[in-house]
C-alpha cells in the first residue's frame, strides 16, 4: 500500500461569508495535542461575540494513551449558534482530526457531506497502521462524498515557528492553534481573545505567547489561501435576554453554588473530599477559594472526605463531600450516619459510568437507585439533580438550602456531561437567590437534641462552643423524646417514621413541575438530570411537526414535586427517556402505579441525540 | 484558646453525664473515664469547648458518660470526624476515643493519617488486644497465638504495636499508660491537651470478660514496678521495687541493667528526652516488652511541631488578605465576563 495525502495548495479568493443559524464542530486528535483547550477557546471567542452555544468534551480515561491510538483520542464537541442552544448538538458540520485514529474515532460523529479537516502530515502508513487502518482511511470510512480538508497542519507549524529557536517539543504542541486559527477563519471570527488567552496564560514565557500567536495567524492566512475551503461562514449572534454572562462548566458552577449558599447563610464552607473523575475539578475550585473562606480537606480516602464533613456538620459549618458513583458506595455508611443524627450535609455525586470503575471518563445517570437507596436500613435522603452545565449553580444552592435548614443530608446529582459541558451563563449574583436559615439552637432556652419543630420535623442545631447545650449525637437509635440511646421497639419506629416524614414535608418548599410544550396531549416526555438540553430540543421539533407532546423534566427527584401525579395523568402516553436502564421509570413505577410507563434508555457512556428521542417518540405515538 | 484563660472551676462530676455506665463489672474502661474526668476537670477549659468523639466498640460508649458535646460515630471513622470538627474549629479541646480495633484494622487508615497531618486532636487508645463488643474475636493487637473464638487454633498473625506505627505516621506525642493508674492516665491526658498536634495516648485496658489478665504480668500488684518504666522527661530510666534497674544502650540495642553491678552508675543510665526529633528511640522504648523489658508508661515522645488546624486557617487567612475576591458576587464576574445589552 502506497498512500500519500496531498496537501491542499494555497490560492487566494474572496467571498461573502454564508449565514447559518447553527454549526457543530468536533475537535478531536491524541489526548496530547490539546484538543480540549482547543475547544474552549474557540467556545470563549463565540461566546464573546455573543452566540449561543453548547459544549462536550469527550476524553480517554487514559492521561496519555499510546500516540496515534484510538483509544486515545480526545474530542471536543461545540455548538454555536444564533438560536437558542442547549444540546452541543448531535453530529458535527465540521470535523478536525490531528490524526488517522482521530479519523477513525470520530467519523461517525460527521454529519452526511460534513467537512473534515485533516492533519495531513500524520496521514501516512504508519499512521494508518496505528489506527488500524489497512486503506485509505478516506474509502474506508466511505467518506468520499465529504468536503476533506487536507491540511499540512504540522509542517506548516515548524515552518511558521522555525525562526523562533524553540525546541520541537513546544513547536509541535502548538499545531492545535494552527487548526483553530483554520476554524477562526472558517467562522469569521477574530483572533484577539485567543491572544489575550496566551498573554495572560503565559505571561512569564514571551516566546511561547509569540509563537502560539504566529501559529494561530499561519492557520488563520492559510485557510484564508486554500482553494478547497472557498466560502467562510458567520453565525449572528444569538438574541440572548440582557444582563452579565460568562462560560461555565457544571462542576465550576455546583461549586460556585454551595459558595453562594455558605455565603447567604453565614457560614464557613467545609469541604471534605477524595479526587474522583470526573468529580474532581469541585475539590480543586475549592481549594483555590481560600478567600473565600473554604475549609478544603483532601481526605486520605473517600470514606474520611464524608467523614471530616460529617465532624465539620457537627461543629456547625456548612459541609460538603463530592464524589462519583464508586466514592457514594464507600460513603453509603457515612451518610445513614449523617441521616440518624440529622446532621446538614451536601453530596455531590457526578456520575459516570458503572459499575465499579466502569467508565470514569464517560456520563452515565445510573446511580439513581444507589443515590435513594443505597444504605442499610431506612435511610431517607433529600435528592436534587441539575439538569444544565449552568444550572449546577442554581440547584446546588437549593441542596445546601435545603439539607441547611432541613437538618439532613441532601445528594446533589450532576454527572459527566454537565460537570465538563459549559455554556455562557447569565450570572445570578447572590442577591436573585433566597435567603438560607439554619435552624440554630436559642442560646437562652433548654436543648433537647431531637426536640423538633411541629411544622417541618426539624431539629435544632446546637455546636460545641455553645454553653449549656452540650448533648450527645451518634449512630445509635435515640429516644424519641430524651435524645439519649434507646433500644425500645416502638420508639424506633416512631424515629423510623419521622426520619422519612420530615424529607417528605420538604415537599412543601419545592415548586410544581411545569410541563413544557402542550399541557396536556398524547405524549409527555419524562427525564430528569442532564438529558433536558435533549429533551427539551426533541421536544421542541416534535410540536413544530405538530405533535401533540410535553415535557416534565425533574429536578427534585426526592421528596418529588407535590403535582407530580397530576402531571403524570394528563397525556395518554408517558415515555420516560434516561441514560441508564430504567431507573427512574422504576421509581415512578412505584409511587404512581396507576400509570403505563415506556422507556427510552441509552447506556453507552453517551448523551441522547435529538433523533433518537424523536424516533421514540414517533414510534411510540404510532402505535 | 481564649477559652483556657477564662479559669473554670470544675470538678470530675461536672463531666459525668446522667447515663448509667454500661461496661461490666471490673472493666478498665472505669477507670480511664474517671481519669478523663478528672483531667478533663483539671484543665481550665470551659467544659462546652469539649468534643468528644468516639468510633464503635466497648471503648466508644464514652461519650455517652461525659457531660460534654459528644459523637458517637462509626466503625473506625472517628479520627476523621475529630479531624473534622477540629479544623472547622481549632478552638475546640476535641478528644477521640477508640480502641484497638476501630484504631487499628478498620480505622487504620485514618489513625495514620490524622496523625501524619498532626491535627490537634486527643487520640485515646483502649488496647485490651480483643473485640470486646462482638464478644472476643482477636484484634491487630492480640498477641501471636492467641487463643479467641475466630482463632480457635491460635493466630498465625503479628500484632501492631501502636507506639511504632504511630511514630513510624510521623507521630510527634505517644504516650502510654495502664488502665488502673489514674494518676498517671490523669497527668498524661492533660499533658496530650497541651501538646499542639495529634497526642496518642495508648490505655493497656483490661477486658475481665474476654481476654482477662492480659496484661497480668506486667501489672499485678507484686512485679508491677519491676515490670514497667515510667519515663519522666529529662530524668534517667530507671524502675524497678528498689530503683536499682536501668536502661543503657548497648551497641543498637537497649539493654536492662542493675545500678550497682559490673560498675554501672546512675550516669550509664539513658536520659529520657521525650522531645528528641529523632523517632529512634522513642521507638525501641516504646517497642519494650515483658519479659526482656519493663514496659515503658508514661509520654514517650512529645515533640513540637506545627498543628495542622492552624496552618490551614493561618493559609485562609493570608489567601483571603491578598485577593480581591471578596465575595461570591466578585467570584461570579472574576475572569472573562461580557454584557449583553
Amino acid at each position: 500500500m502506497h498512500l500519500t495525502y496531498e496537501a491542499n495548495k494555497p490560492m487566494g479568493k474572496q467571498q461573502k461569508p454564508i449565514e447559518l443559524d447553527d454549526v457543530t464542530i468536533r475537535f478531536s486528535g491524541d489526548s496530547g495535542d490539546g484538543m480540549q483547550l482547543t475547544g474552549t477557546l474557540f467556545s470563549n471567542t463565540s461566546a464573546f461575540l455573543g452566540n449561543d452555544l453548547a459544549t462536550f468534551p469527550d476524553y480517554p480515561a487514559e492521561i496519555r494513551a499510546p500516540q496515534g491510538t484510538v483509544g486515545g483520542v480526545s474530542g471536543f464537541q461545540v455548538h454555536v449558534g444564533h438560536k437558542n442552544i442547549k444540546t452541543p448538538g448531535d453530529y458535527a458540520d465540521i470535523l478536525v482530526a490531528m490524526n488517522p485514529a482521530a479519523l477513525k474515532a470520530n467519523a461517525k460523529w460527521v454529519k452526511m457531506g460534513g467537512t473534515i479537516i485533516l492533519d495531513v502530515d500524520n496521514f501516512n502508513e504508519k499512521g494508518f497502521a496505528k489506527a488500524g487502518y489497512r486503506d485509505d482511511p478516506i474509502k474506508e470510512e466511505g467518506l468520499e462524498d465529504y468536503n476533506i480538508i487536507r491540511a499540512p497542519i504540522t509542517s506548516l507549524t515548524k515552518e511558521s515557528l522555525k525562526d523562533l529557536g524553540l525546541d520541537m517539543k513546544s513547536v509541535v504542541r502548538s499545531k492545535n492553534m494552527f487548526a483553530l486559527g483554520m476554524i477562526y477563519w472558517l467562522f469569521n471570527q477574530p483572533l484577539k481573545y485567543t491572544e489575550e488567552f496566551f498573554t495572560n496564560k503565559f505571561r512569564k514565557r514571551p516566546e511561547i505567547i509569540k509563537a502560539n500567536e504566529k501559529v494561530l495567524k499561519a492557520g488563520y492566512h492559510y485557510a484564508d489561501t486554500i482553494e478547497a475551503l472557498h466560502t467562510s461562514y458567520l453565525i449572528r449572534p444569538a438574541e440572548i435576554a440582557k444582563g452579565n454572562y460568562r462560560n461555565i462548566n457544571g462542576n465550576t458552577a455546583t461549586a460556585w453554588g454551595l459558595l453562594a449558599a455558605a455565603e447567604k447563610a453565614g457560614l464557613q464552607l467545609f469541604i471534605g473530599s477524595y479526587p474522583i473523575t470526573p468529580a474532581t475539578s469541585i475539590l480543586e475550585e475549592m481549594a483555590a477559594r481560600k478567600d473565600l473562606g473554604v475549609i478544603s480537606f483532601q481526605a486520605e480516602d473517600e470514606i474520611a472526605g464524608i467523614c471530616t464533613s460529617i465532624g465539620a456538620s457537627f461543629a456547625g459549618k456548612m459541609a460538603v463531600t463530592t464524589t462519583s458513583g464508586p466514592g457514594l458506595a464507600l460513603k453509603s455508611e457515612a451518610i445513614g450516619l449523617a441521616v440518624i443524627t440529622e446532621l446538614p450535609l451536601v453530596i455531590v455525586d457526578v456520575q459516570r459510568g458503572g459499575p465499579s470503575t466502569g467508565l470514569p471518563t464517560k456520563t452515565e445517570q445510573s446511580d439513581l437507585m444507589q443515590v435513594l437507596y443505597g444504605r442499610n436500613g431506612e435511610s431517607p435522603v433529600a435528592v436534587v439533580a441539575a439538569s444544565t452545565p449552568s444550572n449546577c449553580y442554581y440547584y446546588a444552592f437549593m441542596a445546601a438550602k435545603i439539607a441547611l435548614e432541613h437538618m439532613c443530608p441532601v445528594i446533589l446529582m450532576t454527572d459527566g456531561y454537565l460537570a465538563n459541558g459549559s455554556e455562557p451563563w447569565k450570572i445570578m449574583p447572590t442577591g436573585e437567590l433566597p435567603g438560607i436559615t439554619p435552624p440554630f439552637a436559642d442560646p437562652d432556652k433548654e436543648y433537647e437534641p431531637y426536640e423538633r419543630d411541629p411544622e417541618t420535623l426539624v431539629r435544632k442545631w446546637a455546636i460545641p462552643s455553645m454553653p449549656g447545650h452540650e448533648h450527645r449525637i451518634g449512630g445509635l437509635e435515640k429516644d424519641a423524646l430524651k435524645g439519649t440511646v434507646s433500644y425500645d421497639p416502638v420508639n424506633h419506629e416512631v424515629m423510623t417514621k419521622t426520619r422519612a416524614e420530615k424529607i417528605r414535608r420538604i415537599t412543601k418548599e419545592i415548586p410544581d413541575i411545569e410541563i413544557e410544550g402542550d399541557q396536556d396531549g398524547d405524549v409527555l416526555l419524562v427525564g430528569w438530570g442532564s438529558t433536558y438540553g435533549h429533551l427539551a430540543t426533541a421536544l421542541e421539533e416534535l410540536l413544530d411537526e405538530g405533535k401533540k407532546a410535553g415535557l416534565a423534566h425533574f429536578h427534585y427527584l426526592n421528596p418529588l414535586p407535590l403535582n407530580t401525579g397530576e402531571v403524570l395523568g394528563k397525556f395518554k402516553k408517558i415515555i420516560v427517556c434516561e441514560l441508564n436502564m430504567g431507573q427512574f421509570a422504576g421509581y415512578l413505577r412505584m409511587n404512581f402505579q396507576q400509570f403505563t410507563y415506556h422507556q427510552l434508555n441509552k447506556i453507552q457512556g453517551l448523551p441522547f441525540t435529538v433523533t433518537e428521542i424523536k424516533d421514540a417518540v414517533n414510534k411510540l405515538l404510532e402505535v | 484558646m481564649s477559652e483556657t484563660k477564662e479559669f473554670v472551676q470544675y470538678t470530675p462530676r461536672d463531666f459525668k453525664s446522667d447515663q448509667e455506665v454500661r461496661w461490666c463489672p471490673g472493666c478498665g474502661d472505669h477507670a480511664i473515664l474517671n481519669s478523663m474526668q478528672r483531667a478533663m476537670s483539671e484543665l481550665g477549659i470551659r467544659k462546652e469547648m469539649y468534643a468528644v468523639i468516639s468510633g464503635i466498640g466497648c471503648s466508644s460508649r464514652f461519650p455517652y458518660y461525659m457531660n460534654t458535646y459528644g459523637f458517637h460515630t462509626i466503625h473506625g471513622r472517628a479520627a476523621a470526624i475529630a479531624s473534622g470538627t477540629k479544623v472547622s474549629n481549632p478552638e475546640l479541646s476535641v478528644w477521640e476515643i477508640t480502641g484497638d480495633g476501630d484504631a487499628l484494622a478498620i480505622g487504620g487508615n485514618h489513625l495514620i493519617h490524622a496523625v501524619r497531618r498532626n491535627v490537634n486532636i486527643n487520640i485515646i487508645l483502649f488496647n485490651n488486644q480483643i473485640y470486646g463488643l462482638t464478644k472476643g474475636q482477636y484484634s491487630p493487637t492480640s498477641k501471636k497465638g492467641q487463643i479467641t473464638k475466630t482463632s480457635p487454633y491460635g493466630t498465625v498473625e503479628d500484632p501492631f504495636h501502636p507506639g511504632e506505627l504511630v511514630i513510624g505516621a510521623q507521630g510527634k506525642f505517644f504516650a502510654r499508660t495502664m488502665d488502673n493508674n489514674i494518676k498517671l492516665s490523669t497527668e498524661i491526658f492533660k499533658e496530650a491537651a497541651r501538646h499542639e498536634g495529634t497526642s496518642v495516648i495508648e490505655v493497656l485496658q483490661n477486658c475481665v470478660i474476654y481476654n482477662d489478665g492480659a496484661y497480668a504480668d506486667i501489672n499485678d500488684r507484686e512485679h508491677r514496678e519491676d515490670r514497667q518504666l515510667i519515663l519522666h522527661d529529662g530524668e534517667p530510666m530507671i524502675f524497678g521495687k528498689n530503683r536499682d534497674k536501668g536502661i543503657i544502650m548497648d551497641g543498637f540495642k537497649l539493654q536492662v541493667v542493675t545500678l550497682g553491678e559490673k560498675g554501672i552508675t546512675e550516669d550509664d543510665i539513658l536520659i529520657h528526652h521525650a522531645n528528641e526529633n529523632n523517632p529512634g528511640l522513642h521507638t525501641m522504648i516504646s517497642n519494650m516488652r515483658h519479659p526482656s523489658y519493663p514496659v515503658a508508661l508514661g509520654v514517650i515522645r512529645n515533640v513540637q511541631s506545627p498543628a495542622y488546624d492552624m496552618m490551614v486557617h493561618a493559609q485562609i487567612d493570608k489567601v483571603k488578605a491578598g485577593s480581591k475576591i471578596k465575595s461570591v458576587n466578585d467570584l461570579l464576574f472574576s475572569g472573562n465576563t461580557w454584557e449583553v445589552e
